[in-house]
């Protein structure tokens, strides 16, 4: 059963000579538990077309359904992980990812065994990210990387259907994202969640992703789909294999052409000629 | 001075061991005037109070040798000295007491109406087209212009100098107020969307506790332009307050009084400012947390 079902889906900033068409006839299904991740050059609508499943935008074409209902408004079933500022620096750790609990779409008709079993939960999530030490601290006095544990924490809390995230891993260094990632692909794992993952690093994309969708501008849309050969648990040295290798730069050169961001090694040679002249 | 002294604790090591062999580590210019550089606390403190012996021993040395007439420039002693005789004489208390009581009267009423409105202009746009350009226009009326209006329709009691520093208070306050809500970072309101939040728990647990520090800044703020309608407000048939000491002392020409009036609210006001401040440090702890 599909977890995630986009068809013909548009988008249209604005209106007259301000009309920007950030995504046109987008199709694309993603099974239940699946880890999709989507690369492409950035304005190829890969964020927008996040947003528009969230429920944070309104598309202007086709029609989004998830869970098998139609996406009308952001929903509890479709967290989302933003890359960063979205932690609440006046909760600490513990209550940021409790926060979702005091919500009254979560508070009705709970029993005293559902308090007893989030707690158990929050505790159990914060373990699991690594957060245990820390569940007193404030965000502000936390790493990047920390920060985003939280955050991926507080999406999990409610046990949503669906993990929406947006370049989650852009703003931390290159050493902190690789320990993110095997910590985010056993998480999910556990959790049984739907993966739709925004990125523009090619290695990120194929390292987590079952398939790998690649998308291009002017005007956004998909332009390739790619089954990622690779096994299910993911190790580090995959990274050098040759699948991994001839994947990442067939997804390049894809990139490259679909952007126009070729260099031109002609015109780079005449003006160095130039100078030298 | 240890204050300008370069900071040998961030001298950078050179990896190539010249510095090594000479012994000398190289040397950086001092950092007294690096940019948004560090101070430590008792700098920090001997500055302030240097940046307010200097004026204080100029103003001393200026009137001590005798070189400015009294009537236009008092001495020190002489502004002390009539706060002596003001505390004694003329119940200095009950002016400081009336005039406290208007400015926060007036500053509490306005924030009562802004914070809301502030709130509303900055959370929805429908309130902020209904309502930012019409509070633009009016601030940039003059508040003393306003005080027949006020007089004809409040009045003469002490109605009409809250209402003076309410109408100099108000409309800054309002458009500061939906300017720190507007600040709340979407991203922060977003979440609690996914996390299936309705509007009123999105105002009420993540834009108002977002906005909260950026608010409490604002109100101080505000409280020091509130303070500076006092001696406008008191022109208003007042026969009592620091304000309305100042013009009474104008027309009798005592200059020490005067003096003795605006360094009074000054020293009023940074009373205020210190206690906002602490009060800030003590509400939003985590602004100030780091590890």
């Amino acid at each position: 059963m599909s977890a995630i079902r986009c068809r013909g889906v548009g988008k249209v900033f604005g209106d007259g000579h301000a009309r920007v068409v950030a995504l046109e006839n987008v199709t694309l299904e993603v099974t239940e538990g699946e880890f999709v991740t989507l690369v492409g050059a950035s304005g190829c609508g890969k964020s927008t077309l996040l947003r528009l499943i969230a429920g944070l935008d309104e598309y202007t074409a086709g029609e989004i359904e998830a869970g098998g209902a139609p996406v009308l408004a952001p929903g509890a079933d479709r967290a989302m992980v933003f890359q960063n500022y979205s932690l609440y620096p006046w909760l600490t750790v513990m209550r940021n990812v409790k926060f979702a609990r005091q919500l009254a779409i979560h508070t009705r008709d709970r029993t005293s065994v559902d308090v007893e079993a989030a707690c158990g939960r929050a505790d159990a999530l914060l373990g699991l990210m690594g957060l245990a030490q820390v569940a007193e601290a404030y965000p502000s006095q936390l790493s990047g990387g920390m920060q985003q544990r939280v955050a991926i924490a507080r999406a999990l809390m409610t046990r949503p259907h669906i993990l929406l995230m947006d370049e989650p891993f852009g703003a931390l260094d290159a050493q902190t994202r690789e320990v993110m990632h095997d910590l985010i692909l056993h998480v999910c794992r556990l959790e049984g969640c739907t993966v739709l993952f925004v990125t523009h690093d090619v290695d990120e994309a194929i390292y987590l992703g079952q398939r790998v969708v690649l998308m291009a501008p002017r005007p956004g849309r998909i332009d390739s789909i790619h089954t990622v050969p690779l096994p299910a648990k993911r190790t580090l040295s995959m990274k050098h294999s040759a699948e991994f290798l001839e994947l990442r730069e067939r997804i390049l050169e894809r990139i490259r052409e679909t952007s126009g961001l070729r260099t031109d090694l002609e015109l780079l040679e005449k003006l160095s000629r130039h100078v030298t002249v | 001075m240890r204050l300008l002294l370069p900071d040998t604790e961030r001298t950078p090591q050179r990896s190539d061991g010249v510095a090594a062999k000479t012994g000398d580590a190289p040397r950086r210019p001092p950092v007294v005037w690096k940019i948004r550089g560090w101070l430590s606390q008792r700098s920090y403190w001997t500055l302030a109070a240097v940046g307010l012996a200097v004026p204080l021993a100029f103003w001393t040395a200026l009137t001590a040798f005798g070189s400015v007439n009294r009537v236009f420039l008092p001495g020190p002693y002489d502004v002390v000295h009539r706060i002596g005789t003001w505390f004694h004489d003329d119940d200095l208390l009950a002016d400081v007491g009336i005039s406290c009581f208007r400015v926060i009267a007036g500053w509490a009423l306005s924030a009562l109406v802004a914070l809301p409105l502030g709130l509303f202009i900055g959370t929805f746009r429908v309130v902020q087209a209904l309502l930012e350009p019409l509070t633009d226009f009016i601030r940039y009326m003059p508040a003393v212009a306003f005080i027949p209006l006020v007089m004809l329709w409040i009045g003469i009691d002490e109605g009409a100098k809250v209402a003076i520093i309410f109408i100099g208070t108000f409309f800054q306050m309002v458009l500061m107020v939906a300017e720190d809500v507007r600040r709340v970072p979407m991203a922060q309101i977003e979440v609690a969307q996914t996390l299936g939040a309705s509007r009123g728990e999105i105002i009420d647990e993540v834009i108002i506790p977002s906005a909260k520090p950026a608010l409490l800044d604002t109100l101080r703020l505000t409280m020091g332009w509130a303070w500076t309608y006092l001696v406008v407000a008191e022109l208003v048939a007042a026969n009592s307050g620091l304000g309305y000491a100042v013009i009474k002392a104008q027309r009798f020409l005592q200059t020490d009084k005067i003096f003795a009036g605006i360094l009074l609210i000054g020293a009023i006001g940074l009373v205020m400012d210190q206690g906002f401040r602490l009060l800030h440090r003590l509400a939003f702890p985590y602004v100030y947390a780091r590890s």
